[in-house]
């Protein structure tokens, strides 16, 4: 009933409603139609405390409220997304609503797959020094086995799996994966447009 | 954000461009261009708002995974061709008789027998479909012959013909153009090239939302990689593909054994079953009156567990695990139903089910017979022999119920349809309400005094059977558009059956069952399910098209009464409503020395595009093997 509501609030039912104009300007520099954008704005209010719900476009979201939303609590790269998409100055890494608006955006189905892969690339680069090398695949790794110590690899296995990667990925044969040796991986995976919308 | 600032930055200096002599045409050409774009965008957020139940199925992806939900997405895509197929049997079929033709009442065929009229309203009669329900628009029986009737002149018999016919063909375009637009989205298909980059990229679901999925996916991607290392090690040496492949080859040979052993038993049982009847049912107890039933419902409960465990020895990503398991469901199934027919064509000495509609046919040509000599009798008795028959004395005004009526089979086949698929729906709901939720309720709450540990152990929670599921669903359709000529009411009801099976379904699933245990993701092409279906389609088809192509229609009901063949309704529209010159061009179309070359030019061009397309393929594989050619020398 997510939509429902939106249209609740498109009809003008809450004060804390989202201006004609900049729904408009959202819609077109985003890749969301009018009734997501709407349950975004529902979703980003709701995690503003009380006061602060009547300008939640200007306000910011601490990082701890933002992963209490549902996908991102069980998402293995929580900390990472919140990283790539603030826009904040101070390294707090808190959201703005046109921030989320962005993460959604490029995360959602029509979305294409080149503004995909540069976002998962920045995504997956932990260290944020533009390429992917064997500390960012390793630590890739441990992310995406879980925290259980047996789900874990062993030492070995992770050099093979490394070692795998980089034959199969690294083109110019330099020891890390860049930007354009990623996209023309991940480009002709038959999953990859399917990262879906975030709800 | 950076993205508005270039926007305003482009607007800023937009109109600039047009300066000079075209610019006021330049400044509207930019105006009509932005609300051509406005308008699609609004018409998007129209179409995307009109998309039923997208929330729904959305939760249960993330709780489920992509999988599970894949289910999903095709009951509501069947849903939606089933609401065509209703608009066209509702818009052109029943409600123009309803409206137009003849009232009930009015004519024999349009009015229940004096019979049967005490028991007509019983709840029970109308449950089976008999009663007032046989003698309404809902079956073929009670539409009229005439030519045209009400004051639009509506064809009722060529728009019967018509929406049948084109039930069928709508449904082949469907499905066809969705299975090609899958195939094209398909894309690289089975690359292997990137096997572990894709792993270790691509492999979370982002749109699990729940922990307990999540950490069922991260187990099941720690067991994907720990796979695909000791398989990448595994394959350089030799030994284990062979115990694979005797494995795999073990584990069918396993399932054509429980195959056999199923048609064997069901053998078995039918003559068992005869042999009571010929002996007097009524020394018997219920189960050997419900042997048969009751043998092939156990059956279909118990085999595809037995695959299951048989395709653990197989060892397969669980996707192809699924493929097989459908399969070999779906033989069992088709299996059984022809065990069956023999077993009981056997008793009569015929030794091929296709006799059967033949036997059909000879049975009701003498029953027509029959019925027809009665009535001349019947008429000469209303006369009570005062009057000579061969004259031209006015009719004696009868009560429609009282005229004796000839046989209509087209109308007993429809019932049997809509009885079957009610029947169908009630025990799937049951099954649901049974299996899925009583046992979740007993796991729950007797948790806490049974002696081991029911949610971990036996019984547990339920899984969701998507196999089980996406096959009730695929035969539960080709039911559908077997009986739709014969039914027009069937759409309706399995409009009303699908709709409600969504909501109990999504109830159920989020209600009742767990995550499975490896998560996986569905393909992207669903165009295993698609070929099921477009094979079942075909299977259901070839009665109804056999049926108006050679078998002549009742002569006391429906909309064809009084042809010899179905089709000839066409030639009846073309001498009547058409130019002369139209029902010409039409004969020599119809020609086949026309319509041969024809068909083998479609032939010739089928077969020279499959050509074209593998050597596509071809020059597409020596493509990339070139690619990781320049690829491997740049290392020299």
């Amino acid at each position: 009933t997510g939509e429902a509501e939106a249209a609740r609030a498109a009809m003008g039912g809450s004060a804390s409603l989202l201006p004609r104009e900049l729904l408009r300007e959202y819609q077109e520099l985003t890749f969301l139609s009018k009734q997501e954008i709407l349950l975004a704005y529902k979703r980003f209010s709701e995690l503003l405390p009380k006061e602060e719900r009547e300008n939640a476009c200007s306000a910011r979201v601490p990082k701890s409220q933002i992963l209490t939303l549902p996908e991102l609590r069980a998402n293995p790269f929580q900390h990472q997304i919140c990283r790539v998409f603030s826009t904040s100055h101070n390294g707090d890494h808190s959201m703005s609503f046109e921030d989320f608006l962005d993460m959604l955006s490029v995360f959602s189905d029509s979305a294409t797959s080149d503004v995909k892969s540069h976002y998962a690339f920045r995504i997956f680069d932990f260290d944020d020094d533009g390429t992917l090398d064997r500390k960012d695949l390793e630590k890739l790794v441990n992310c995406l086995t879980g925290q259980g110590e047996e789900s874990r690899l062993s030492n070995a296995e992770m050099e093979q799996l490394i070692q795998n990667i980089l034959e199969e990925s690294d083109i110019d044969k330099d020891g890390t994966i860049n930007l354009s040796e990623f996209q023309h991986v991940v480009s002709r995976s038959p999953d990859f447009a399917r990262y879906g919308v975030l709800q | 954000s950076f993205s508005r600032e270039a926007q305003l930055f482009v607007e800023k200096f937009e109109g600039a461009l047009g300066k000079g002599k075209g610019k006021k045409f330049y400044a509207y050409k930019v105006m009509m261009t932005k609300k051509w774009m406005k308008f699609q965008r609004d018409f998007e957020n129209f179409k995307t708002a009109c998309i039923p139940w997208e929330m729904k199925i959305k939760e249960i992806e993330s709780h489920f995974g992509s999988s599970v939900a894949s289910y999903f997405i095709f009951l509501r895509w069947m849903y939606g061709i089933n609401m065509i197929l209703f608009g066209l049997t509702f818009g052109l079929v029943m409600v123009p008789e309803a409206l137009m033709g003849k009232p009930y009442g009015s004519l024999p065929r349009k009015t229940v027998p004096r019979a049967e009229e005490a028991s007509a309203m019983n709840f029970a009669t109308l449950w089976d479909f008999s009663g007032f329900a046989q003698y309404s628009v809902l079956f073929y029986g009670y539409y009229n012959n005439q030519r045209t009737i009400g004051w639009l002149k509506f064809r009722m018999p060529l728009s019967y013909f018509l929406v049948g016919v084109g039930t069928i063909g709508y449904s082949f375009m469907i499905v066809i153009r969705t299975m090609a637009r899958n195939a094209n989205e398909e894309g690289g298909g089975d690359d292997t090239s990137f096997n572990f980059s894709w792993k270790m990229f691509t492999s979370w679901d982002y749109l699990i939302g729940n922990p307990e999925t999540a950490d069922n996916k991260f187990a099941s991607i720690t067991t994907s990689f720990k796979e695909a290392i000791v398989e990448e090690q595994e394959s350089r040496k030799e030994e284990n593909i062979h115990l694979t492949r005797f494995l795999r080859v073990l584990a069918n040979f396993l399932a054509l054994c429980t195959l056999a052993g199923s048609g064997y038993l069901i053998f078995f049982v039918v003559r068992r079953s005869q042999k009571f009847a010929l002996e007097g049912l009524e020394n018997y107890g219920w189960w050997e009156r419900n042997e048969v039933n009751m043998v092939m419902s156990l059956l279909g409960m118990f085999c595809p567990t037995l695959f299951d465990v048989i395709s653990s020895l197989e060892n397969y990503h669980p996707r192809i695990a699924l493929r097989w398991q459908l399969g070999r469901i779906f033989a069992l199934f088709l299996g059984n139903l022809y065990t069956f027919i023999i077993a009981l064509m056997d008793e009569i000495n015929l030794k091929a089910s296709y006799l059967l509609p033949f036997i059909i046919f000879n049975m009701h040509l003498e029953e027509e017979k029959i019925v027809k000599y009665n009535m001349t009798i019947w008429e000469a008795s209303l006369y009570n022999g005062t009057i000579p028959e061969n004259s031209t004395a006015p009719p004696i005004q009868v009560d429609p119920a009282d005229v004796p009526r000839g046989p209509c089979w087209e109308t007993m086949v429809g019932q049997e349809f809509v009885r079957l698929t009610v029947s169908d729906t009630m025990t799937t709901y049951i099954t649901i309400l049974i299996g899925d939720f009583l046992r979740a309720v007993f796991v729950r709450f007797f948790n806490y005094c049974w002696c081991w540990d029911l949610e971990y152990g036996f019984p547990s929670y339920s899984e969701f059977d998507i196999s089980g599921n996406v096959l009730g669903l695929i035969f539960n359709q080709g039911m559908i558009w077997m009986g739709s000529f014969y039914a027009p009411c069937l759409p309706a009801i399995n409009v009303f059956r699908l709709h409600t099976s969504m909501y109990l379904q999504c109830w159920a699933v989020m209600c009742c069952n767990v995550p499975q245990e490896r998560v996986f993701k569905a393909s992207r092409s669903n165009n295993f399910y698609m070929a099921m279906l477009l094979f079942i389609l075909f299977l259901s088809t070839l009665p109804a098209v056999y049926t108006i192509v050679s078998i002549p229609p009742s002569f006391d009901c429906g909309p064809f009464s009084g042809k010899t063949r179905m089709f000839e309704v066409i030639s009846e529209t073309l001498e009547h409503d058409f130019p002369s010159w139209f029902g010409k061009v039409f004969g020599y179309a119809s020609n086949p020395g026309l319509i041969l070359p024809f068909i083998l030019l479609m032939v010739l061009s089928i077969y020279y595009l499959n050509a074209t397309s593998k050597s596509y393929k071809e020059a597409n594989l020596e493509l990339k093997k070139k690619l990781q050619s320049v690829r491997n020398s740049k290392l020299l």
